[in-house]
């Protein structure tokens, strides 16, 4: 155990010096760092959300929104094949995942009618090959008709895409330096913004659908406030965005949606000087919107964003150039976001915050620098102490722990690991437990020496001893360590990132590196003094 | 030069008394679990934090007066490591995870009108119902699985008398270390889970240690009685127990006291779980190895890996 061959010295010195290589940048600045030959790597650790300050948004998609509103769109068209085909039927509603009716008689045909209405209704490419996305139940009189579990899967799915891609662009206009936007599990996003650390605007920008349609206003009667609910059928009672006793009837059907939009940017009305928003459409919509806006001049129609009409102007004459302009008592940041919002499109469904963590760069900063102070005297406290105890071999072992903080801060840096406060915590119990290996060896090597070994033979069978009792030793705390990085998330997965890093560098460093630097003093004692009882 | 390598400590003798002595901390423990409970923190109740640092100095309890007219439930506020940080707590709103936004907003809004001078905001976290709930699962699971995985491996490499010993130790560790947030009332959080799985592995790490040591002088002593056997083996083995215990112990009291107040919770779980950790691999681990009738005739093939 204590013979090296000379490849075997240079390759632990060259590990050793690649690892040293990689956290050296660590040290300097990010302009000394350029400055610096192109040979030496220039990747510093990637410091956690909670020591460079930033917010954490954990964001789920409303599921059962997108259910409901595939049934909501259901509804209308199951009514009507049943119409057309004078089938009598009672009792007919929504829940959230199926729809409610009772028939009298309810003929297999119109069953299939009915379950073939999804094909076409599938909207956003959800076809699925000739099979029905819908299961069509009938107990006695009761039907119940709910969609397939694939169909569920699939709507779900794409939802959460597009939902991502949706979430990515309206951060991407904020220009926000690097967010990390990513997918979690079947429905949820994690979004990670360096920097931010009052992610209000960013939330009010993600809790808004955005969901923008154009429709006129129902003009054959109005808003009674002793009947809030009643309105035509046809038409539905919405809230207005700036007057809270006012409410708008408008009609159901939509002219025009916000994803006939090709851009929209915020501005001011050169008479007014009010912010807008000004928007412009794509040839579909302008030519809808020319359309029903020439068969309605005189009469007022309403620009909804998210069930709320933000202003009903009356249409003066035909807008035929698929351009206009939105006003509304808005400033002009909230111009501002309406066409961030407007551009980067709707949400599919609407996204719930679970959870948000932010941290601000000055406790960042103060993290860091209490983490340093901290491993600082912890790591002069163990140096002492372990020179208090073994000597000149504690002294071995306190180059071998300097070396096993700079592989650490290497490994860290060359696989871009996140560091993060508990990273550093994990750093410094490190410190404390790295020895470890070579108490084990030390101790052994003492025993040899005490039983009446030469040092030769006893640093040689200290080693042989100690190996299976250091390997079983760090297996556990690195199992210990495994389970915590696949349960935890966030800051507290970086505490097992180096927890195990350093697990794998003192053990790497005992054997090899410690090993090295014993041996070479074992074997430069003289014969006479062979024998003698180190440490005394 | 310290040597403490050529004890002969009889840590058997008191080993009715110690298992007694671990057994009233047991029973504590659990009392003290189900009497007053974990005083959980956001990551496990749901609910919003808040850290805050002003110029002045805040008088507390004209702040939580103000906060608690919000009609916002229960609001805790105390001093954070300095007399210009608080750290001001808000119990989770009833009605779902979308309700909790609104807390955040309300808050900073009233701290804003009522401190006159400049508020920074150094911390804000928000965990709704959904989260909290999957965090706390996840965490028991992961002490379960921690504690299961290490039954196996030390079955795999011992016997299984010496898995049962290293994991009735390590039950007790996690017992106490329950117990003792318990008593103290300190926040129970996500990083206390991480502390306990490191304890978990720490005391196991102890505990092989001695358990390696007491299956070689098995081999060694063929008919040495158990009980001296497990006492040479824990005394050979105590240096090196002390020695790691204490570069532990420095390191960590070390980031205890220097490290912030963010990880002052989780570093003295560690703390308390590496002196329980140490405690039971010597008074729980080994001495309950006597009454386990572990294996004296070890064959040969698992006598090759101690010398390897």
């Amino acid at each position: 155990m204590i013979y090296f061959s000379n490849i075997k010295i240079s390759s632990i010195l060259l590990v050793i010096f690649i690892a040293l290589m990689f956290a050296i940048p660590n040290f300097f600045s990010k302009d000394q760092l350029n400055s610096f030959p192109s040979f030496i790597p220039k990747q510093q650790v990637n410091l956690g959300l909670d020591l460079q300050g930033g917010s954490h948004l954990l964001l789920e998609v409303d599921t059962v929104e997108i259910i409901k509103e595939r049934l909501e769109n259901l509804n209308s068209d199951v009514r009507r094949v049943l119409k057309k085909n004078n089938i009598q039927y009672s009792n007919f509603k929504n829940t959230d995942d199926n729809l409610k009716f009772v028939v009298e008689e309810f003929p297999a045909e119109i069953q299939k009618e009915i379950s073939e209405l999804s094909i076409s209704n599938s909207q956003n490419i959800l076809q699925m090959g000739d099979q029905t996305n819908l299961v069509i139940l009938r107990e006695e009189n009761d039907v119940s008709i709910s969609f397939t579990d694939e169909f569920v899967k699939l709507a779900v799915s794409n939802a959460v895409a597009q939902s991502l891609e949706i979430v990515r662009r309206r951060i991407d206009e904020l220009g926000t330096r690097e967010p990390s936007i990513q997918r979690q599990g079947s429905s949820r996003i994690i979004i990670q913004l360096p920097g931010i650390d009052d992610p209000d605007r960013i939330k009010a920008l993600l809790g808004q659908t955005a969901k923008l349609t154009f429709q006129l206003v129902d003009t054959s009667t109005n808003y009674d406030p002793l009947n809030p609910k009643k309105a035509p059928v046809g038409s539905e009672i919405l809230p207005s965005d700036t007057d809270d006793s006012f409410k708008y009837i408008v009609k159901k059907r939509v002219m025009v949606g916000g994803e006939n939009l090709v851009d929209a940017q915020p501005g001011f009305d050169p008479q007014t000087n009010e912010p807008i928003v000004s928007f412009r459409f794509d040839r579909l919509g302008a030519s809808k919107f020319g359309r029903v806006t020439q068969q309605n001049v005189g009469k007022p129609f309403a620009i909804i964003l998210d069930d709320t009409v933000i202003s009903a102007p009356v249409i003066r004459e035909a807008i035929l150039g698929g351009s206009g302009q939105i006003s509304g008592g808005f400033d002009s940041d909230e111009a501002n976001d309406l066409a961030i919002l407007l551009r980067a499109g709707a949400l599919p469904a609407p996204l719930i915050i679970l959870e948000e963590r932010s941290v601000g760069p000055d406790l960042g900063a103060d993290s860091i620098e209490a983490g340093q102070y901290a491993a600082i005297i912890g790591f002069v406290a163990v140096i002492l102490f372990m020179m208090f105890v073994y000597r000149y071999f504690g002294f071995l072992a306190d180059i071998a722990l300097i070396i096993n903080l700079f592989m650490v801060l290497g490994i860290l840096s060359l696989f871009q690991a996140t560091l993060t406060l508990p990273g550093i915590a994990g750093i410094i119990l490190t410190i404390g437990m790295a020895v470890d290996a070579n108490v084990l060896i030390f101790e052994r090597v003492k025993e040899e020496i005490r039983s009446g070994s030469k040092m030769i033979n006893a640093v040689e069978n200290g080693y042989k001893r100690a190996l299976s009792t250091i390997l079983d030793a760090n297996i556990t705390t690195l199992i210990a360590a495994v389970i915590l990085f696949f349960m935890a998330s966030g800051p507290v997965r970086g505490f097992s990132i180096t927890l195990a890093i350093g697990i794998f560098t003192s053990v790497f460093t005992a054997f090899t590196f410690t090993r090295l630097l014993i041996s070479i003093y074992a074997k430069s004692l003289k014969p006479s003094l062979v024998g003698m009882k180190i440490n005394d | 030069m310290i040597d403490i390598a050529n004890t002969k400590i009889d840590f058997l003798k008191s080993r009715i008394i110690t298992f007694i002595f671990s057994s009233i901390l047991v029973v504590l423990s659990f009392g003290a679990f189900f009497v007053s409970g974990l005083n959980f923190g956001i990551d496990f109740k749901g609910g919003t934090l808040i850290e805050i640092e002003t110029e002045n100095e805040i008088e507390i309890s004209g702040l939580r007066d103000n906060l608690n007219f919000l009609s916002l439930g229960d609001v805790q506020v105390q001093e954070f490591g300095s007399k210009n940080n608080l750290l001001i707590r808000v119990e989770q709103q009833s009605g779902g995870d979308q309700i909790q936004q609104n807390v955040v907003e309300i808050v900073k809004t009233s701290l804003n009108s009522y401190l006159s001078s400049e508020v920074n905001f150094r911390r804000t976290e928000v965990v709704g119902p959904k989260v909290s709930g999957e965090l706390i699962q996840s965490g028991a699971i992961a002490i379960l699985a921690a504690v299961f995985a290490m039954l196996i491996y030390i079955w795999f490499r011992f016997e299984w008398q010496f898995s049962f010993g290293a994991v009735v130790a390590l039950i007790h560790d996690v017992i106490l270390t329950i117990g003792v947030f318990s008593i103290t009332q300190l926040e129970f959080n996500l990083p206390i889970i991480a502390a306990i799985l490191t304890i978990v592995g720490y005391s196991m790490n102890d505990t092989v240690v001695v358990y390696d040591r007491v299956r070689e002088n098995l081999r060694k002593h063929r008919s040495k009685n158990i009980i001296d056997l497990l006492n040479l083996s824990i005394n050979e083995t105590l240096s090196r127990t002390i020695v790691t215990s204490v570069t532990t112990l420095l390191a960590l009291l070390s980031l205890f006291i220097f490290g912030g107040e963010v990880i002052k919770g989780f570093t003295f779980a560690m703390i308390w779980g590496v002196v329980v950790g140490t405690y039971s691999s010597i008074f729980v681990a080994a001495p309950l190895l006597n009454y386990l009738d572990v294996k004296r005739e070890w064959n040969t093939t698992s006598a090759v890996d101690s010398t390897r």
